[in-house]
């Protein structure tokens, strides 16, 4: 197996690893809005219409539904679809599969049929784009049993990440930050690797503050620590949950702050709050802070730079947990 | 430039057995007298079933039921025309279909009493579990007919539905899809006139259902639902053609609803007695026994013999079912992911 490295950035390393799965294994497809002849709106999925042909490259029509609801007897049949929805603004008509179907066919058919499918959707702030192409509504998707949640934070693990979720015999919502599309480029090994989806990663090392972030504000996380002495952790995979790592880290430092971009109310940072307080409060020395995206509906770009979090808000926030 | 019609639509309705009994011969599908039997008998055995299934849970003994009194022939005339290497995709109103198709009866009453492992298809059938959001089945037969044709299987999808879920998107985007890629899949609607209390009528303002098939782009009919040969004849040409790769069909069955939508509902609220008695006369069994009897293939001793075995195969699985083995409910958390995950590990530590 070839290691040659090349420096790619994450539309780059994506692609590869959708190239290599397909190259490897027959049974993936690719289906959703021109993702075919015009290679996706990002490219991300450029060039494997003519390596692979039409019938594994497949440009759709504009029907999210059916497109996630396809991949699910696709991926019933045997086949393993990744499926693709333009902007996460617009996986909502897909939520009646995703929850209704997607996630409960194991358990409904006690493992007669599964569901190994991917959706892959880029996310998030970024691109100075129309309403309802900068959502960050991860949270609806961890709150389901039966799916898996994946956010990449850099070219590396979001090839890992893919291949593994496309191996994963379980439904996979694969979240792609738009703002990282091409904001970083780093060695990213051709052939095979994997990055697991049950495990967080330690970024850095520290001891006085745990920094939780993952996608999109792990770099601005990373920007925002540089005065501290401070662990962050990428979660890389929000469900499931890899709690252990957080312990670890939590009890090692005993202050928690937790960055993203979505919405505060019921975001992923609640969730993680509450169990970091119910397994690991009395490792606490400060109160637990979330920085994160308002409770507003999410604003066009004239204002989308006030609604991300940014290194300086961050960075205030982790001076308020130093304090204790 | 004068006006022109760039596009005009027939749309094509088909009877084969009248409700005295009497077929046109011109149209008769090929089926040997065993067959016919066969098909009989799989009428009574389901009719048996429901009544069964209905008066378990007035006894308290199984959930909500979704009768199929009066789709029998539907049914039985769709599923008698698929091979086993064929995938379905049912509603919830199917069991006629599970039964033709030979899965486990008692694992049917299994699945209506509340344990999931009777929707655990055996591995020589391939029917998804009966789906309860109405019309969100249409992606996964379209899915299925996809990897089919990608994998050149000779096989086809068939997804049952009924009248209230042509009004869904799911339908529409499916069709749609299935129109674009000629996909190897055939669309069984029941129309029963009735989505619980609103009207055949209140569901769409088009003059059938058949004629929606056209507007993606492939043949829509109408065959008497309760004629078991009309729509026997239609499924079998539908999935013949679709194994051969000459693309979907649409068939609306047109059959009524005998029962109430469930045990859970109260038909007499929202629709007359008198419409309910005009369509006993176009009852699916008894125009088959007269077809029967009029070919010597019908005496009241078979009758007997029929009923009897039927209610044997029924008492049977009743017992089959009330007598397996509660399950543990650690199995609540088995089947959620291919692999437990540490929080539910600790979660299960409750039981």
């Amino acid at each position: 197996m070839s290691q040659n490295s090349k420096k790619l950035n994450m539309v780059q390393a994506i692609n590869l690893a959708l190239k290599e799965e397909m190259q490897r294994d027959s049974s993936v497809v690719i289906l959703g809005e021109d993702v075919g002849r015009d290679g996706g709106v990002f490219r991300v999925t450029e060039d494997l219409l003519e390596l692979f042909g039409d019938e594994r490259v497949i440009d759709t029509p504009l029907a999210e539904s059916v497109i996630v609801g396809a991949a699910i007897g696709m991926a019933a049949y045997g086949l393993k679809p990744v499926a693709e929805i333009q902007f996460m603004g617009f996986i909502y008509p897909t939520i009646d599969q995703i929850f209704s179907h997607a996630s409960r066919i194991r358990n409904r058919t006690r493992g007669r049929f599964t569901c190994p499918m991917v959706v892959r959707t880029p996310y998030g702030v970024g691109i100075k784009a129309p309403d309802l192409h900068s959502e960050s509504t991860e949270a609806l998707f961890c709150h389901m049993p039966g799916v898996k949640v994946v956010v990449p934070s850099s070219p590396y693990n979001a090839k890992g990440l893919l291949i593994s979720s496309i191996r994963d015999p379980d439904p996979v919502i694969f979240l792609e930050s738009t703002r990282l599309y091409r904001l970083i480029k780093e060695d990213v090994p051709e052939g095979e690797y994997t990055v697991p989806l049950d495990k967080a990663r330690i970024v850095q090392e520290g001891k006085d503050v745990t920094v939780i972030a993952w996608g999109s504000m792990l770099h601005r996380t990373l920007q925002a620590v540089e005065e501290f002495d401070a662990e962050v952790i990428d979660l890389m995979t929000l469900s499931p949950l890899d709690e252990e790592t957080i312990f670890k880290s939590v009890k090692k430092t005993g202050r928690v702050v937790i960055v993203h971009e979505a919405p505060k109310t019921c975001g992923f940072g609640a969730e993680l709050s509450a169990t970091i307080a119910e397994d690991a409060m009395l490792y606490l020395k400060a109160p637990l802070i979330r920085v994160t995206g308002y409770d507003i509906v999410m604003p066009l770009p004239k204002l989308e730079d006030y609604y991300m979090p940014t290194v300086e808000r961050i960075k205030k926030r982790i001076e308020e947990a130093m304090k204790y | 430039m004068p006006e022109r019609i760039i596009e005009s639509f027939n749309i094509k309705r088909l009877d084969i057995l009248d409700e005295n009994g009497n077929e046109d011969e011109s149209l008769m599908p090929s089926l040997s007298d065993s067959e016919i039997k066969r098909i009989y008998e799989l009428l009574i055995l389901s009719r048996t079933f429901d009544h069964h299934a209905l008066s378990l849970q007035r006894e308290g003994r199984m959930g909500t039921y979704a009768s199929i009194l009066g789709q029998e022939a539907s049914q039985i005339g769709s599923a008698f025309a698929i091979e086993r290497s064929d995938w379905i995709f049912p509603s919830f109103r199917e069991m006629g279909v599970y039964i033709t198709m030979g899965y486990p009866i008692h694992m049917l009453f299994q699945y209506w009493s509340g344990d999931e492992r009777g929707m655990k298809c055996p591995d020589d059938l391939n029917i998804f579990p009966l789906c309860v959001p109405v019309g969100t089945q249409v992606p996964h037969a379209v899915g299925a007919a996809m990897a089919v044709k990608y994998k050149k299987d000779k096989a086809a999808a068939i997804c049952y539905f009924g009248d209230g879920g042509t009004s869904k998107g799911d339908f529409h985007e499916g069709f749609n899809m299935a129109g674009v890629f000629k996909l190897p899949v055939v669309f069984i609607c029941q129309n029963n006139q009735w989505a619980i209390s609103v009207p055949r009528e209140k569901q769409t303002a088009s003059k059938t259902l058949a004629q929606k098939a056209f507007a993606y782009g492939f043949e829509g009919i109408q065959v008497d639902g309760n004629d078991v040969f009309a729509v026997y004849k239609a499924t079998k040409e539908a999935l013949d053609k679709a194994r051969d790769g000459n693309g979907p069909t649409f068939i609306e069955c047109f059959t009524y609803r005998m029962s109430d939508h469930t045990t859970a509902d109260d038909a007499t609220r929202y629709r007359s007695k008198e419409e309910v008695e005009a369509w006993k006369a176009r009852d699916p069994v008894p125009r088959l026994k007269l077809f029967m009897e009029g070919n010597g293939l019908w005496t009241g001793q078979y009758q007997k013999e029929v009923e009897e075995k039927s209610r044997d195969m029924i008492d049977e699985a009743v017992k089959m079912a009330e007598s397996i083995e509660p399950q543990n409910p650690k199995d609540m958390f088995a089947y959620t992911y291919g692999k437990l995950t540490s929080r539910q590990l600790r979660q299960m530590r409750d039981f």
